[in-house]
């Protein structure tokens, strides 16, 4: 059984429309998916169901992580269990500054895996690791005493979600749309650290709506996303029809097959 | 005993951790004026603490004032404080001790317990606590005691430095000035006298702690600061009671002398239970070139009405108030600030922060005021609000007048909710939910605890984690 098992996942908004329309799908540790879709077809839905987000409702299937459904955890727990989502675009919380926020983050995780004792990072290894993953990322120095995202430009923003994903070290990471906003070296840069993280220990689920990114991140699987479904799944060739031929050669035919 | 005590244990709070009280002790005070406000009860505090005739005269006075006065109907709700049921003077040990193990035991178990002594050891230039009505330990640091720095108990310094009192005292607040200041300064007892020479800066803070632990207790302390040419004092007042069902009283009057150049830095952290009224009239004067600081948190209490105030009497001086206000449930904080320009180029920052959360209520109450001179003035008043919930309020009160065309003001003012968002945000990363909310609340304050001592910030952060504990979810 691969580490995150979705299956016939339906997920309806508070007014009850249903957004996505029964997922099955599989990422194992060492794995990268990639899910392409147009706008609009749910994908970021998707992704913040798999999270936990409170406003979006889980009507009927099952996420099993590890073997365990999460369908009724809270978002921290999820976390704690080895989820992570690299947002779309993340929030701003000012007056916390990334390494506290940092910090808690880890001491929180630490914590849940520790039987819920608290086993907090000593002081020096943090610094080691903070200092270590933001080289590697190229995130400037400066950012760390800053404010969570608080006026952070869009590439700061996602460097920022990387650098958090490589000190969680989560066994399933979900980047949505990372690459949107980012100019080419940035997305070298955040191409390259997804790249170094996914491992025997972490494997990666990249939501995009452009086949860009996927030149970086050389995905296994590739998953075609419309209307709420995945309607093709293939190898990295399917990535490429897609660029080349668009969505619509998908849409009207597979969407008459799932009605 | 066991009927009250169940009404006690009925009345904590989970989040209150200094609730605790010492009942078997209550008996053992030194002291104990009956229930009820009277010219015999004045007469009798003035005469046991064997006072000049002007105080005693001044008392008397003040009586009548504040019986004469109506109750503000503006503000918080102060109908239902039964004046008759509250003990206006106790005192509980003979003697101030200078030395923590002089104390008897329970009232140091008590200090033990608020982490005083250990806090004096670590980071502190002197030390006052008070217990009741009556200081009942003091200590300055040897060095600052020989660069003539006056650290006192304000009876200690009435006694001992009578000049000065009766030369200060009332003169920025005058005994008429509101129902509790008329009040107090019939009633007063304890609180702190300062005086620091010219020149002398005293790099540690100063600390004075105030804790109520008899059930409908009175506490009015009385302090005076004069902060002379170029000085520098930073005084710290902590405060908390234990829990009752029924209602106590905190009604202090704070006054401060900023001489030119000279400068203050005045810091609350007020953590009263949740029965207590907490009434407090607190003014500044900044003359030349001085600055003075105020930085309020107020974060416990019943009700709290209190806007420290800063007069810039002199060209060049610097006012700031700094307000953290946080209302829990039952909970009315209206707070906020004043800052009266009277001089010409002298400037003010107000900042509040106000959280309101369980059916809380936070307000900023503030004035602004330009007198007519007072050309090149700047001031910026900056009020943000922070509602956690549907259930709680938050209201903005600010009074701005002014009587000078060559002035510069800014007002800014935003009321926002805790984001579902920014929690989801945060629980992504795999912190739980109430820790998330008070990191959003911490960060929320935190251009005002940066300007903590790093002690204190700790503090306010860990009291406003505490407040937040098993509130949300």
């Amino acid at each position: 059984m691969a580490f995150l098992e979705i299956k016939n996942l339906h997920v309806a908004l508070e007014d009850g429309t249903e957004i996505v329309k029964g997922v099955d799908l599989s990422v194992d540790l060492n794995e990268k998916h990639a899910i392409m879709g147009p706008n609009g077809s749910g994908k970021s839905t998707l992704a913040y169901a798999l999270m936990g987000h409170p406003a979006y409702e889980i009507t009927e299937g099952e996420i099993l992580l590890d073997g365990v459904n999460i369908v009724e955890a809270g978002a921290d727990e999820r976390a704690q269990k080895g989820l992570f989502l690299a947002f779309q675009y993340p929030h701003a919380i000012p007056g916390v500054t990334v390494t506290n926020f940092l910090r808690s983050a880890i001491n929180a995780i630490r914590k849940a895996r520790n039987g819920g004792q608290d086993d907090p990072i000593p002081v020096k290894e943090f610094r080691t690791e903070i200092l270590a993953a933001m080289e590697r990322l190229k995130v400037p120095r400066e950012l760390a005493s800053r404010y969570l995202n608080d006026g952070f430009s869009g590439g700061e923003k996602k460097r920022v979600e990387i650098l958090q994903m490589a000190l969680l070290q989560p066994k399933i990471a979900i980047l949505d749309e990372t690459d949107s906003g980012l100019d080419i070296d940035a997305l070298r840069i955040v191409a390259n650290g997804v790249n170094e993280l996914v491992s025997a220990e972490m494997g990666a689920l990249v939501i995009t709506h452009y086949q860009r990114i996927l030149n970086y991140v050389t995905p296994d699987h590739v998953h075609v996303f419309v209307g709420g479904k995945i309607v093709a799944s293939g190898g990295q060739e399917l990535a490429h029809k897609l660029e080349a031929e668009g969505y619509d050669a998908f849409i009207p035919k597979e969407a008459e097959v799932a009605a | 005993m066991t009927a009250s005590e169940t009404d006690v244990v009925k009345g904590i709070r989970s989040e209150y951790q200094y609730g605790f009280s010492n009942s078997d002790e209550a008996e053992n005070y030194f002291f104990k004026s009956g229930r009820g406000l009277s010219h015999e009860l004045v007469e009798a505090i003035s005469e046991h603490k064997n006072e000049p005739d002007w105080m005693r005269k001044f008392r008397h006075k003040s009586l009548d004032y504040f019986l004469a006065r109506p109750l503000p109907t503006w503000g918080g709700n102060v109908a239902e404080i039964d004046f008759d049921n509250i003990y206006y003077y106790i005192k509980p040990t003979e003697k101030q001790a200078s030395k923590w193990e002089d104390l008897p035991a329970d009232i140091l178990d008590t200090w033990d317990k608020l982490g005083i002594p250990e806090a004096e050891k670590k980071y502190l230039a002197g030390v006052g606590a008070q217990y009741e009505s009556e200081v009942v330990y003091h200590k300055l640091q040897a060095d600052l005691e020989a660069q003539g720095v006056l650290f006192l108990d304000m009876d200690s310094g009435l006694r001992e430095h009578e000049d000065i009192v009766k030369q200060y005292m009332g003169t920025i607040i005058p005994q008429n000035d509101n129902k509790f200041a008329a009040l107090n300064s019939a009633v007063w007892s304890g609180g702190s006298f300062i005086y620091v020479p010219p020149g002398v800066r005293i790099e540690l803070p100063l600390q004075a702690y105030f804790r109520i632990n008899a059930e409908n207790m009175g506490q009015f302390e009385r302090t005076l600061i004069i902060v002379d040419e170029d000085a520098y004092v930073h005084y710290v007042e902590g405060c908390t009671a234990p829990i009752y069902t029924t209602d106590s009283l905190h009604s202090a009057v704070v006054e401060i002398i900023v001489k030119p150049g000279g400068r203050c830095r005045y810091t609350t952290i007020q953590n009263w239970s949740q029965n207590v009224y907490n009434l407090v009239t607190k003014r500044a004067v900044a003359y030349e070139n001085a600055t003075m600081e105020w930085v309020d948190g107020n974060l416990g209490s019943k009700l709290t009405m209190k806007y420290p105030a800063i007069w810039l009497m002199g060209e060049g001086a610097h006012g700031e108030v700094l307000s953290i206000a946080f209302a829990g449930e039952g909970q009315h904080q209206d707070a906020g600030g004043k800052c009266v320009h009277v001089a010409p180029n002298t400037t003010s920052v107000i900042t509040s922060k106000s959280i309101s959360k369980d059916g809380g209520r936070a307000s900023y109450r503030g004035l602004l005021e330009v007198a007519k001179g007072a050309h090149g003035s700047k001031s910026k008043v900056v009020c943000d609000a922070l509602i956690l919930d549907e259930d709680s309020r938050s209201d903005t009160y600010p009074y701005i007048r002014i009587d000078e065309n060559q002035v510069d003001i800014g007002h800014e003012a935003t009321v926002s909710k805790i984001g579902e968002e920014q929690l989801f945000y945060l629980m992504s990363r795999g912190i739980p939910e109430h820790e998330a909310a008070a990191m959003i609340v911490s960060g929320f304050v935190e251009p005002i605890t940066k300007e903590l001592p790093l002690e204190y910030a700790v503090e306010m952060n860990r009291l406003i984690q505490l407040q937040m504990e098993g509130s949300v979810g």
